[in-house]
């Protein structure tokens, strides 16, 4: 049995590669074709780009505060990938690289930070939730819609996300152990990035690791180096097998690093050391996945250099459409609170339309 | 036609609509095959299988949080919180979550949930048993709120508000869940969401009220009935959203308005209330309008209770003088 192989109390961390991109665990090597691996890393400098480019976007009072997501992109795209397009994502907020990986636009993913809510609106089939502010609530409704999956006979399973701080919270528990009360197809990520915003994780939780948490709950958990892109995809596969036999949830600690600020409102030079990051930076799950795809033949330094230009100018060309497209109307603000909308709101809305009117031109 | 108390109701129209409906489940803490503290759901999980009616853990984001998740993907979850003074835990949920999928997703994801809770004093129960909290709920934009007096009204809100698209809370009056019994029509109907009833026409006095009060008003209105005083009746049925039309028409006609509630006087609905007859119905006044509420204090236990909610000798003195007033 996979998950048998690897105690969390004993800190036994699940990996695949080293951090020069070599095999060092052949039998756990996931077997993944040629055209997945490249739109796997295709997407992971996607979200890399998207994400410098962003943190530019905002120094420059262009872009609203984000929560940046380098360094964790291999947590995101490894089980994304492994998942089917039917499967959920119900993410936290750091998420941008899952969900692009799922089917959510960069323009969306940008118009939602942008501040504005048609960024949440995905498309059609889609099975991704909208950015989840509140710590800890999303874990619940994984829970939820992956019961609806399982009486309802969809066949769809659920992957949540939460952060290493948003284990403390109460309903990271209420949300894991409904779902191991019905053994939904449920699986749920930990992000163990090392901080809650400045909070170190040996402040959050006396355990040794996260992944224990899943033995009060009965259900497998298991520590993962979450830098290593195809160690997250092998893991998420044996979950989601889990899953789709019916034998319920499984716990996985993606043991990683946020390279960046917890938002662009942070300052982490104030409670980690430089030295600290450097170190980090030596793991970076984008280097470690290209050597890895260069000793495969399948990438080189021109097909780098292509990629880095190609994203550079597609991200620069999205983010000037949603400058054009992210503005917001009266409309917007009234119209989604109800399916109909009540007849004092709607009074409330032409009061509000008549000022704007009346005002015009003052 | 069958005749059913409150609680008798609601259990027959929560298996009519389980057996109309295969995407409507209903659980909480005890609800499966217990059926629920009161009862509200006994015989369901007989009926309908451990899938649709179950047990959850004593966890009320839990419960409220997994029923968003089950609304989104397809089902119709009647969440029950076995006391509304216990659904704190869950308000996050509540708040953050059903009252705003729809609007954060810009309709992609609804949440077409029923969320049940027994509420109001009167029982003799333990603390936190006995909070009327329909201010918490009536302020947040993308929740309605239903409270039933009547067997025929519990139904009917409950039907509307399993079928309505977006989150329903449904308060229920427990004081009354088997106070009296009334012919209740066996076939499916709803009972509009946001319409409030007038149960009796009158021309000198408006009294709005809901919930376990309306009884205490009622025969508050008996007993005043040698006084002379022609009462206009409003059970308010919706809390959120308020139906200020019919209120303010009859206030229009009285030019006096009376509002009862149970729950305590700052910020409550009764608030709200005067301020809308006010800007409706301002210049129709012949009197102040009053409110007759709980005081701003905390749920007494059992035996201060009767200093907590106003009772019937309370509402028929604070008629007659709204009646007399000159």
């Amino acid at each position: 049995m996979f998950f048998e192989k690897y105690d969390p109390l004993k800190e036994e961390m699940f990996a695949v590669l080293d951090k020069d991109g070599k095999v060092i665990n052949k039998d756990e090597e996931p077997d993944i074709d040629d055209e997945t691996l490249l739109k796997m890393y295709r997407t992971m400098v996607l979200a890399r780009v998207a994400d410098v480019k962003a943190l530019q976007f905002q120094r420059q009072g262009r872009m609203l505060t984000f929560a940046p997501v380098q360094g964790q992109e291999a947590c995101q795209i490894g089980p994304m990938a492994a998942s089917d397009t039917k499967d959920w994502l119900v993410p936290a907020f750091r998420e941008a690289a899952a969900m692009l990986y799922k089917g959510v636009t960069l323009e969306q993913s940008y118009l939602y930070w942008y501040g504005n809510e048609r960024g949440s609106q995905f498309d059609e089939g889609v099975n991704v939730l909208p950015v989840n502010v509140p710590i800890g609530s999303q874990v619940n409704h994984a829970a939820g819609i992956a019961y609806a999956s399982k009486i309802l006979e969809k066949g769809e399973s659920v992957f949540t996300y939460i952060g290493d701080g948003g284990t403390s919270h109460g309903e990271f528990h209420e949300g894991v152990n409904f779902g191991a009360v019905y053994d939904v197809p449920m699986i749920t990520i930990i992000q163990n990035n090392q901080y809650a915003i400045s909070t170190p994780r040996a402040q959050a939780t006396k355990a040794k690791t996260l992944a224990q948490k899943a033995i009060a709950y009965g259900i497998p958990g298991i520590q993962v180096d979450g830098n290593d892109v195809l160690a997250m995809y092998r893991v998420a596969q044996e979950a989601l097998k889990r899953a789709r036999n019916g034998e319920g949830p499984t716990l996985i600690e993606a043991f990683t690093y946020r390279l960046g600020p917890h938002t662009t409102s942070d300052d982490p030079s104030i409670y980690r050391s430089d030295e600290e990051v450097e170190e980090w930076k030596t793991k970076d799950p984008l280097i470690r996945f290209r050597k890895y795809l260069s000793n495969k033949k399948l990438w080189n330094q021109e097909k780098e250099d292509k990629l880095q230009e190609e994203m550079k100018q597609y991200v620069i060309k999205t983010f000037k459409k949603v400058e054009k497209t992210g503005q917001y109307g009266p409309d917007d603000v009234f119209d989604f609170n109800y399916e109909t909308m009540p007849k004092d709101l709607k009074k409330q809305k032409e009061d509000y339309l008549a000022y704007l009117k009346e005002s015009e031109g003052e | 036609m069958a005749t059913l108390t409150l609680l008798g109701a609601i259990n027959h129209t929560l298996e009519q609509q389980m057996e109309k409906d295969k995407s409507v489940v209903v659980f909480g803490e005890d609800a499966g095959f217990e059926g629920g503290v009161f009862r509200v759901t006994a015989g369901l999980q007989k009926k309908f299988g451990k899938d649709r009616v179950f047990d959850t853990p004593i966890a009320e984001a839990g419960i409220i949080g997994a029923g968003v998740g089950m609304a989104i993907n397809g089902l119709r979850p009647v969440a029950e919180i076995q006391f509304s003074g216990f659904m704190f835990p869950g308000y996050n949920q509540i708040a953050m979550h059903m009252a705003r999928m729809r609007n954060r997703s810009r309709g992609k994801y609804s949440v077409p949930m029923v969320l049940r809770m027994p509420y109001g004093g009167g029982v003799r129960a333990l603390e936190h048993h006995s909070e009327s909290l329909e201010t918490l709920f009536a302020h947040i934009p993308g929740l309605k709120l239903v409270i039933p007096s009547t067997p025929y009204d519990a139904k009917g809100l409950l039907t509307a508000a399993i079928k309505d698209n977006d989150p329903v809370i449904y308060f229920e009056p427990k004081k009354i869940y088997r106070a009296f019994k009334q012919e209740v029509p066996e076939e499916e109907y709803t009972v509009e969401i946001g319409k409030a009833r007038v149960v009796q026409e009158g021309s000198d006095v408006t009294v709005v009220s809901w919930g376990a009060m309306m009884r205490d008003t009622l025969k508050a209105i008996e007993s005043l009935k040698d006084e002379g005083i022609s009462v206009e009746v409003i059970d308010l049925r919706t809390i959120a959203p308020m139906d200020s039309e019919t209120v303010v028409e009859s206030v229009k006609k009285t030019g006096r308005f009376l509002v009862v509630h149970e729950a305590v006087k700052t910020l409550g609905i009764g608030a709200e209330l005067i301020s809308r007859v006010n800007e409706g119905a301002f210049f129709h006044l012949e009197a102040q309008p009053v409110r007759l509420t709980s005081p701003d204090i905390t749920v007494p236990l059992p035996k201060g209770e009767h200093h907590h909610i106003v009772d019937q000798k309370r509402i028929a003195q604070a008629i007659k003088k709204l009646a007399n007033f000159e």
